[in-house]
């Protein structure tokens, strides 16, 4: 990997390096957003008062996001890489005394496999990994993201002395294009033709800047990243600025992901103090700064345009961009903007080589690309796969397919202005043109499983309402017809349908798509467009019978008592708040569906499924 | 004369239509058929006016900068084999480009963008003008606005307000379709002059300004008029005057005579 050992950076890094080696035997906890809601911290710190009262020298690593979120707090113990689910901390002391000492493994903290309930022992062994091909996202597992020296220890800042020592920009820049790397944000932009417009654009100074105002409903990649190897976006940069001239950058950060922002403060810190950051970077004459811009959550900060206005100081607006942002960008200088999961991919390419990473994925999309996989899903977490997997793999082999034995409906993918892939599409590989060819979009790879009790123009409603929210108001398309697109839906999951309505909210679509002046409004219509699409007959239901198949939208229900089933408990009849249910004790109860508010706390109280939802 | 200097005699009015330079390069471009020349630097809008091409436009004010808000100007244009959608206010001209002006996905765009307009403010006689002529008719299953008035959010008054009077007094607030035009929290501000610039550019006369012998009130304040020295006549707001003076060193007294008496 090594190619010319001797040059000035990398002895500097070899210096700065040379104590950090990989480590044996460490135990590893997600410490991810995730999984502290669960109560990891407290895990890691009942491991290290424990190995600190019996006098052990075992390392304890707080790492960042490790994926199956669904089963946290996880411990893995390495090196045999044990995976233990839904760790408290009362099993701290034996997880040490077995496992750690005699190298015993403890039955009842296992993986079981949902279908056999077989114990898997080993992290690789769980299906949930098993088929994913983690190079970005597996380095999160190996070390602390506080810690600079455990990024050392994975062949940290390695590729930024490979590049700054024996590569020209111009090489760095041939180097992603081989690779063919594309932007991980949504728009799948190559990342080395921006990199070339900017280098080769005038104007000074030039910046780069990456962008983790990741603000779909339910993704959180960016935000795991961020948190749990911050070092990998910042390197990434780094080399990127080196192959653009720049020489300040920004991250352009959540305020609503505070670890997010800790863990990146603490990295640029000590990224400067190390001559990583700054002047001088290495002992070379490339010199380069990254500051953290802090957004307040608006959903359209995300788009260029309007990213680089609210780091001006501005109304977080897009602007048209005939000029483009390689030309014209962060207070009119060139730019390079590319998402985070983008920066990170950067070390790996110039570390492993271009060919390497062209090997993996399909023939226009290359690497592998972080999914967040949630909603109606057995396995919710997030997951890293080679372009080309297909749905299915994601949604069964990965995801281990949809709970309660309920059937498939959809998948959202891309974020709220995606659209909904129907089941005869699951086969279709994922890709950047596969996914746009059915109506949807890679988007920065939020994926929202539905399964049979989703009403899709409930959906559609839901995601329309989230965009009306976070339009920005400045166009008219966009602030005026996301408006009234939402108002059809709420009329038709209402109840109140007109004839005609699926043309009108097609035509709308297919105007505002066109009509607007940024990206969120061109694509807004999709969660419309694409459920009518794969789900016209929903529509048809709502608007000319009044059904929701689904049984979802609550004007269109109605609920009864099977009375085969109904044994007159009378649990329901207390649980009804609105005083809905009348009946005898041991008879069949009746449900008043002039009273009955379609709250559901009658389905949830029978312990005998008869409740009926028509 | 610029129709604004009536208002700023002493301040320079720059007309700021593009952000690149005007060259003396000339492109060729067919637009909906026929052969244009255009000077490199001029927007499309422009170039498709002087072609004798009618494109409606609400956002447009030759006094300020423009946003590309209100999206009817949008034309569909080819090059190579590519086609799409772009704003022709804010759109280049370019050698070669075929235009159409008139394109399905074009009139789609306008139809759509002039039925939501005539939702929000269906008191607007300058948008039901508008629609009558392009033969659009308002789309019954919008229900109509009742709060938004005649303001369609073409962002010209802010614009003015700033670039042109630079006190910025008014500013867009909220997001999405909660956005307003107003003074900071809806008081009576502190900077305003008073001037009316504002209303002068509103495309739609939704900013309510009312002058009554020797006061005027708008965006909730009111300011007394200056009485010319030597005709007497009200005909401006002091506020400004003093503005006009700060700026500029010209005295009050001199600025106490009306433009028609100087």
């Amino acid at each position: 990997m090594i190619e010319n050992p001797d040059t000035q950076a990398r002895q500097i890094l070899d210096n700065l390096t040379l104590y950090y080696g990989p480590k044996k035997k460490f135990v590893a906890i997600c410490a991810g957003t995730g999984c502290r809601a669960s109560g990891s911290v407290q895990v890691k710190e009942a491991f290290e008062a424990e190995f600190k009262k019996q006098n052990m020298d075992v390392d304890v690593l707080a790492t960042g996001c490790l994926g199956f979120c669904e089963k946290g707090p996880m411990v893995i113990i390495h090196p045999d890489k044990y995976f233990y689910e839904h760790v408290k901390v009362e099993d701290v002391p034996e997880i040490i005394s077995k496992t750690i000492a005699k190298g015993e493994v403890i039955s009842r903290l296992l993986y079981r496999h949902p279908d056999t309930q077989k114990a898997l022992f080993r992290e690789d062994d769980l299906p949930f990994y098993k088929k994913q091909h983690r190079v970005v996202f597996g380095r999160n597992g190996m070390i602390d993201p506080s810690r600079i020296e455990d990024y050392f220890a994975i062949d940290g800042y390695q590729a930024l002395a490979k590049v700054l020592g024996e590569m020209t920009p111009d090489a760095v820049i041939s180097e992603v294009k081989k690779a063919g790397l594309r932007g991980r944000g949504g728009g799948g932009f190559h990342a080395a033709v921006k990199w070339e417009g900017v280098r080769k654009a005038h104007g000074d100074p030039k910046y780069v800047i990456a962008n983790g105002d990741e603000g779909d409903p339910g993704a959180y990649m960016d935000r795991s990243l961020m948190e749990g190897n911050p070092h990998s976006v910042i390197e990434g940069m780094i080399i990127g600025a080196y192959a653009v001239g720049a020489h300040e950058g920004y991250i352009y950060v959540r305020n609503e992901y505070p670890l997010a922002v800790e863990h990146l403060t603490m990295a640029i810190e000590a990224a400067r103090e190390k001559g990583l950051l700054g002047k001088n970077i290495l002992g070379t004459d490339f010199s380069f700064d990254i500051h953290i811009n802090k957004g307040a959550g608006a959903f359209v900060c995300g788009e260029s345009s309007a990213l680089f206005a609210s780091i001006e100081g501005r109304a977080g607006e897009p602007r048209a961009k005939y000029v483009h942002a390689v030309e014209k960008g962060l207070y009119d200088k060139p730019t390079v903007l590319n998402n985070v999961e983008t920066w990170a991919n950067v070390p790996l390419i110039i570390n492993k080589g271009a060919d390497w990473y062209a090997s993996i994925g399909t023939e226009g999309s290359k690497g592998t690309k972080i999914f967040s996989l949630v909603g109606k899903i057995n396995n919710t977490g997030l997951i890293e796969v080679p372009m080309g997997t297909t749905l299915y793999e994601i949604i069964y082999d990965m995801g281990g397919g949809i709970p309660n034995g309920r059937k498939f409906k959809a998948v959202q993918t891309g974020g709220p202005s995606g659209g909904c892939i129907p089941e005869r599409l699951l086969d279709i590989p994922v890709d950047f043109d596969k996914l746009y060819d059915v109506g949807s979009m890679m988007g920065s790879g939020g994926m929202i499983v539905m399964d049979d009790t989703s009403c899709m123009v409930d959906v559609a409603r839901y995601f329309l309402e989230f965009l009306k929210e976070e339009s920005c108001g400045k166009c008219v398309p966009c602030r005026e017809g996301i408006r009234r697109m939402s108002d059809i839906l709420e009329d038709i999951c209402a109840g109140h349908g007109r004839e005609g309505d699926i043309d009108i909210l097609e035509r709308m679509g297919a105007a505002i798509a066109d009509g607007s002046l940024c990206a969120l409004g061109g694509s807004a219509p999709n969660p419309v467009l694409s459920t009518i699409r794969y789900f016209r007959d929903e529509y048809e239901a709502h608007i000319r019978d009044h059904r929701c198949p689904a049984g979802v939208c609550k004007a269109l229900i109605t609920y009864s008592i099977n009375t085969e089933k109904c044994t007159g408990c009378g649990v329901c009849l207390k649980a009804c708040a609105v005083n809905a249910i009348t009946g005898e004790k041991k008879k069949a109860h009746i449900i008043d569906s002039e009273k009955c508010t379609r709250c559901g706390a009658c389905i949830q109280s029978c312990k005998f499924n008869a409740i009926q939802v028509k | 004369m610029h129709p604004l200097r009536r208002l700023y005699p002493e301040l320079q009015i720059q007309c700021n239509t593009s952000e690149v330079e005007v060259e003396d390069i000339m492109v060729n471009m067919i637009i909906d058929g026929k052969n244009v020349t255009a000077k490199k630097g001029t927007m499309l809008l422009e170039a498709i006016r002087n072609a004798g091409i009618s494109v409606p436009t609400l956002c447009v004010h030759e006094a300020v900068s423009r946003s590309g808000a209100c999206r009817l100007c949008v034309v569909e244009i080819q090059k190579g084999s590519r086609t799409r959608i772009v704003t022709s206010c804010l759109y280049g001209v370019e050698e070669g480009l075929i235009v159409n002006t008139q394109s399905t996905r074009v009139l789609n765009v306008r139809r759509l963008v002039l039925e939501l307009l005539l939702a929000r403010c269906p008191e607007s006689d300058v948008l039901q003008k508008m629609a009558r002529d392009l033969g659009i008719e308002k789309e019954p299953r919008y229900t109509v606005d009742t709060d938004k008035g005649k303001c369609i959010l073409c962002r010209s008054c802010v614009r003015v307000c700033e670039e042109v009077v630079g006190v910025s007094a008014i500013g867009l607030f909220s997001r999405g379709s909660y956005k307003k035009v107003g003074t900071p929290y809806n008081e009576p501000s502190d900077v305003c002059i008073g001037c009316g610039a504002c209303v002068y550019v509103c495309p739609t006369g939704h900013i309510e300004m009312t002058s009554t012998g020797d006061k005027r009130k708008i965006w909730g304040r009111t300011f007394k008029m200056q009485a010319c020295s030597k005709c007497g006549k009200h005909f401006a707001p002091i506020d400004q005057l003093k503005f006009i003076s700060t700026k500029t060193g010209t005295t009050m007294e001199e600025l106490s005579v009306c433009t028609e008496c100087r």
